[in-house]
C-alpha cells in the first residue's frame, strides 16, 4: 500500500476516505481534521486559554499534542481517580508527557485526586453511595474539570471525545430514545450560564483506530490497558456493533454522527436554544456555586452522602 | 511468530507467513478496531508478516460513563 499523497510506503490505510497515509502525510491529514473540526464548529481562536481534560489514554494525550503543535495555548487536567494500579499507571502517563512534551512550548498540568478530598478512590465511594462507578466517575469528572476552567478563566475546556465515542453515544440515545440528551451531542457546547464553562470536542471528525495509530507514530506513551471499571460497558457494546458495519460499509460512522450534526444545524439555531433552556432551569448550587437545578448540586451531595456513610 | 494481544495481556504463536489482515482474520479481530504494529513501526493490513517478526494487536477501542460531556447530569438530581 503506497502513501495517497506522496507514493511512499503507507503505514495506514483509511478506507473511510479510499486513502492511504506515510507518517508524514498522516500527521498532516490529523492536524488537518483538528484544524477544520476548530474552524468549522467555532470553538476558540488562536488567543484562547485551553484546558485540556486529559486521562492517559490515547484520545486525550494526542489532543494535548496536536493542539501544542497547532500552536494553541493549552494546559491540561488529570483526575486521578485511585482505581488502583490503574490511576498509578495512568498518572505516570500524563506527568512523563506533561513534562517531555507540553512543558517544553510552555503548558501546565493540574491535577486533582479524588482521594485526597473525598477519602477514598472512586470504586469505593461508588459503593459507599450505591451507584454506579461509571456514572460516579462522570459526575466528578464533569464537576472537577468546569470547576478548575472556571476557577483559573480558561476560555474553554476541550475534551479528546472523537467519531467512535460520539456515534456509540448517538447510537445509545437514539436505541433508548432519549432526546432531551440529543441537542446536547453537538462538538461545541457554549458556556450557557455563569459558571459553566464552554466544552468543546475537537476530534469529532476523527475515528478511535486514527487517534491511536497517531499516538504510536509519534510515540506518544499512553496507557493501553482498557479501564478496569469499564470493562462491558454499553458504550464499549455500541462501539463494536458500529465497528463490524464499518469494517464492512467504510464511512457508516461519520455518515452516521455527521449527518445527525447536519440535520440538528438546519433544525434550529441550537446553541441560543440551548443557552435559553438552561437559563430557564438553572440556578447556582448553594454549597459550591456551580450551576444546577435543585439546591445542592449531584457532586455536593454525593460528597456530603460520602461523607455521612464513610467508616470513621 | 509471536504476537502480543492485550485485554486480557497475552502472547500467542501463529504461523507464518501471512498478512497482517489475514493475521486479524484468523483471530477473529476487526480490523477497525485493531492496529498492527511489526518492531516498533505500524504496518498497514497488506503487509507480509513473517516467522520471526515480534507482532503486537493493539486494540483501539477505550469507553466508559456514555453522557460524558453532556452539562446536564451532574449538576441535576435524577428524579
Amino acid at each position: 500500500m503506497t502513501c495517497t499523497k506522496c507514493k511512499t510506503k503507507a503505514v495506514i490505510g483509511l478506507p473511510r476516505h479510499n486513502a492511504a497515509f506515510c507518517k508524514g502525510c498522516f500527521n498532516g491529514f490529523i492536524h488537518d481534521q483538528v484544524a477544520r473540526a476548530i474552524k468549522s464548529e467555532w470553538m476558540f481562536g488562536k488567543e484562547a486559554k485551553i484546558l485540556v481534560a486529559v486521562s492517559g489514554g490515547k484520545d486525550s494525550l494526542a489532543l494535548w499534542d496536536i493542539l501544542l503543535k497547532l500552536g494553541y495555548k493549552a494546559d491540561a487536567l488529570y483526575v486521578n481517580l485511585g482505581i488502583g494500579t490503574y490511576s498509578e499507571e495512568s498518572h505516570a502517563k500524563v506527568t512523563q508527557f506533561a513534562e517531555t512534551v507540553a512543558a517544553p512550548h510552555g503548558a501546565t498540568l493540574h491535577i486533582h485526586t479524588v482521594e485526597q478530598e473525598a477519602g477514598a478512590g472512586i470504586k469505593e465511594l461508588a459503593q459507599l453511595i450505591h451507584r454506579p462507578t461509571c456514572s460516579t466517575c462522570g459526575t466528578i469528572k464533569r464537576y472537577q474539570f468546569n470547576r478548575v476552567a472556571i476557577e483559573q478563566q480558561y476560555d474553554v475546556m476541550a475534551t479528546g471525545h472523537n467519531l467512535d465515542d460520539e456515534a456509540a453515544r448517538l447510537l445509545g440515545n437514539v436505541l433508548h430514545w432519549q432526546e432531551e440528551y440529543l441537542e446536547k451531542q453537538g462538538p461545541s457546547l457554549p458556556a450557557s450560564v455563569a459558571g459553566f464553562s464552554k466544552k468543546v470536542k475537537p476530534l469529532f471528525r476523527l475515528a478511535e483506530r486514527e487517534l491511536a495509530a497517531y499516538a504510536v507514530l509519534n510515540r506518544i506513551d499512553y496507557i493501553v490497558e482498557e479501564c478496569p471499571m469499564a470493562k462491558g460497558s454499553k458504550m464499549i457494546q455500541y462501539k463494536e456493533v458500529l465497528n463490524r458495519l464499518e469494517t464492512e460499509s467504510p464511512g457508516t460512522k461519520q455518515t452516521f454522527y455527521w449527518g445527525f450534526l447536519e440535520k440538528q444545524s438546519r433544525k434550529q439555531p441550537t446553541a441560543t436554544t440551548m443557552s435559553e433552556k438552561d437559563r430557564a432551569v438553572l440556578h447556582p448550587c448553594t454549597s459550591c456555586s456551580q450551576p444546577t437545578t435543585a439546591e445542592v448540586c449531584s457532586y455536593c451531595k454525593m460528597m456530603a452522602r460520602a461523607k455521612t456513610v464513610a467508616p470513621h | 511468530m509471536q504476537v502480543r494481544l492485550s485485554h486480557p495481556s497475552r502472547t500467542v504463536e501463529v504461523k507464518g507467513p501471512k498478512k497482517a489482515k489475514d493475521l486479524l482474520r484468523e483471530l477473529n479481530l476487526v480490523v477497525e478496531a485493531h492496529l498492527v504494529i511489526k518492531g516498533d513501526d505500524l504496518v498497514t493490513e497488506d503487509e507480509m508478516l513473517y516467522e520471526g517478526d515480534q507482532i503486537e494487536i493493539r486494540p483501539v477501542i477505550s469507553g466508559g460513563s456514555p453522557r460524558f460531556t453532556s452539562h446536564v447530569p451532574p449538576f441535576t438530581s435524577p428524579q
